[in-house]
């Protein structure tokens, strides 16, 4: 599927800024170079010397509307994003794109919790250009900061579903899953409190895992890289993978031979079996089962992180 | 000027670019099912076609993600396709959904789904920016399923590029030379002809009055009115819709009774419904039907009609064929144009256009 993942940078002029709601704000940018912005494509800024990441709410006139949320916890890329004045000019990306609209399926629901409206709206006014049936949810915690909400009641009537939770109406993920039928997409952008409370609940009433779409920034582990060993018997040596390398690549530099293709624990090419292992096994792929993760690990991705007693180590079949 | 002359060359180019944000035809509606998988190309893509258990239709690249063996010639299993080659099962928006010899899937094991209508008998894809699939641009080929209207068609596999075939539809002189022994005759050429259009739209109309019918509409005003002889006002109003549909409302009446004046109660009325394909560069899937709005329960007008179609639009084929051979055999030569060519030029100008807005 059409994804753009090649990072090109430009400069682009704010056109408008403005209000969009509590705390939000709506800027209109006009690049350099204009180019097509899909629905679900986002584009990279550099602000302050910071790099952020915002969704592309509409791509009009070879102009992209952005919307920005004031973070509580801002480092300044927000804040510097909401001191932008119409004529400021940014460094700005072209469109890049790991979250795509497909194509075909029978139903299709959008759920946007609070700011992640911005990664679905031109979600919806494609599904009504396409004439599919489709149920747009909007979760909120107060009207005044939900983003859009006028538009998207006028763009699509009914099949518009708010939920306010200072209203007493939040949303009910049971309520939103009975509606998931066979060839139903349901595609969400939120907290992530939000959407690990759907994957959850898609996971227990054992529904279509690749019927749930939402932006992967990658799997980044349950705990953080540390430094960890890994030995292979009769190899004789103890090989380190330092943070800012995988194991596969670790191994690669020690003139071990792997077999690979994705290098992104998808594929299952470089598994190997484990033999022995102190610390916890940090499985990072998405090719494992469960009961495959006792014995197996993917070199691509997975780490040993420490368990506070022992320096992490592993010790793996020849790959 | 400059970019006149440039714009110019590329109208009357030989080998035309088809628009790809645009409806084709893929299929007959009873062609795909819920048996076996259909294959076609469309546009230059190979297509898989199927009908899923509630009726629907869906198009996927015919290509599995894995090593792309032909979707195609693999199972339906409900309302899923399996690969021939290694067993792994697609839904109809293209994810997979099962993987051999695995416990988990790949959440990057995706074929493309294609956007698809079912409309007036046909199974209508969209191959360009799926964003911008909008139903409501299907061309009108209402006559199809309407029942104020019966018939049925076939489909030619011809051997040339797209615009010969809308060309050769949008200028009906040919007649005269091609289809001598059925819809031909003189005043075909003599008649004026008035050519209207808007930004998808083209017309050519042709009236001729006071002449005797050739032997296609003579039968035909034989079947409404047994044993009619005599003159007839015979009209032909050929109306194309971008990027390749062209309906031909068609028929004869009674000399001076009223027909162009809007009073067609005298006369045999019918629609030649022709959508064109592109397949590649030098072949097209043309679908035609003809439908009539008069003994509608008549199966054997309806076998006749479809069969004297399939014989004149035999020879437009074998027409079509030899002319892109010279055309192929002939690479330095250029095309010209004749007063007549005007509505198929108009059409190629609105293909251009389409092609433009596409960036091609």
């Amino acid at each position: 599927m059409a994804a753009q993942s090649t990072l090109v940078w430009q400069t682009g002029e704010i056109v408008e800024a403005s209000d969009a709601a509590d705390g939000i704000r709506r800027l209109v940018i006009r690049p350099e170079r204009p180019a097509v912005a899909p629905p679900g494509s986002h584009v990279d800024v550099e602000v302050n010397g910071l790099r952020r990441s915002y969704s592309v709410v509409r791509c009009e006139d070879g102009q992209w509307t952005l919307s920005v949320r004031l973070a509580a916890d801002s480092r300044g890329g927000s804040q510097a994003m909401h001191a932008l004045r119409t004529g400021d000019r940014l460094r700005i990306s072209d469109p890049l794109q790991n979250f795509p609209l497909g194509v075909g399926a029978t139903r299709y629901v959008l759920l946007a919790g609070g700011i992640g409206i911005t990664a679905l709206l031109a979600m919806g006014a494609t599904l009504k250009r396409r004439g599919e049936d489709y149920t747009f949810v909007y979760v909120g915690r107060s009207r005044p900061a939900m983003a859009w909400l006028r538009e998207l009641e006028e763009d699509h009537g009914d099949r518009l579903k708010v939920h306010v939770d200072d209203e007493g109406t939040g949303l009910d993920v049971g309520a939103v899953l009975n509606e998931i039928g066979a060839d139903t997409e349901l595609y969400m952008c939120g907290p992530i409190r939000l959407m690990d409370a759907v994957r959850r609940e898609w996971v227990r009433r054992a529904l279509s895992p690749t019927s749930l779409r939402f932006e992967t920034f990658g799997n980044s582990g349950a705990w953080a890289a540390e430094e960890f060993t890994v030995s292979i018997p009769g190899d004789g040596r103890t090989i380190t993978v330092p943070t800012n390398l995988s194991m596969l690549e670790a191994l690669e530099e020690a003139g071990v031979e792997v077999m690979w293709d994705c290098r992104k624990g998808e594929c299952g090419l470089c598994v190997v079996r484990v033999h022995e292992y102190a610390g916890r096994i940090d499985h990072r792929d998405v090719f494992l089962g469960e009961a495959q993760k006792t014995s197996r690990i993917c070199l691509c991705v997975s780490r040993v992180a420490s368990d506070g007693a022992t320096h992490p180590q592993l010790v793996i079949d020849r790959p | 000027m400059v970019l006149d002359i440039a714009q110019q060359a590329s109208v009357t180019s030989k080998i035309f670019a088809f628009p790809l944000n645009a409806w084709y035809v893929a299929a007959w509606d009873h062609e795909v099912t819920n048996k076996a998988p259909l294959a076609r190309t469309v546009a230059g893509r190979p297509l898989a076609l199927w009908r899923g258990t509630d009726g629907r239709v869906s198009a996927l690249a015919d290509a599995c993600w894995h090593r792309l063996a032909p979707l195609s010639k693999g199972a339906i299993i409900g309302d899923e396709l399996q690969c021939p080659y290694h067993g792994l099962r697609y839904n109809r928006a293209g994810r997979c959904t099962a993987m051999p010899a695995q416990q988990t899937i790949n959440p990057s094991a995706t074929v493309p789904s294609y956007p698809v209508v079912e409309r007036h008998r046909y199974i209508w894809v969209w191959l360009g920016d799926p964003d911008l699939a909008d139903p409501g641009q299907v061309p009108d080929m209402h006559q199809m399923d309407s029942p104020e209207w019966a018939g049925d068609g076939e489909t030619i596999h011809a051997g040339c590029n797209y615009q010969l075939v809308l060309d050769n539809l949008m200028d009906l002189t040919h007649e005269e030379f091609v289809h001598s022994s059925s819809i031909g005759q003189a005043e075909l050429s003599e008649a004026e002809f008035e050519v209207t259009h808007d930004d998808k739209h083209v017309t050519v109309s042709r009236w001729m009055l006071g002449i005797d019918p050739p032997p296609f509409w003579r039968k035909n005003m034989r079947d409404k009115f047994p044993g009619f002889s005599g003159k007839v006002d015979r009209w032909q109003i050929i109306r194309y819709e971008a990027p390749s549909t062209i309906c031909i409302d068609v028929g004869v009446a009674r000399a001076g009774s009223g027909a162009p004046e809007g009073d067609r109660s005298q006369g045999v009325n019918g629609y030649v419904m022709n959508t064109i394909t592109p397949e590649s560069d030098r072949s097209s899937h043309y679908f035609w039907a003809f439908m009539r709005n008069y003994r509608l329960d008549s199966q054997s007008i309806t076998t006749q009609l479809r069969q004297g179609v399939h014989n004149v639009f035999g020879e437009d084929e074998d027409m079509l064929i030899a002319q892109q051979k010279a055309i192929d055999a002939n690479p330095d030569y250029e095309f010209y144009s004749l007063n007549i060519d005007a509505g198929g030029m108009w059409v190629r100008r609105i293909l251009d256009r389409m092609l433009q807005a596409e960036g091609r």
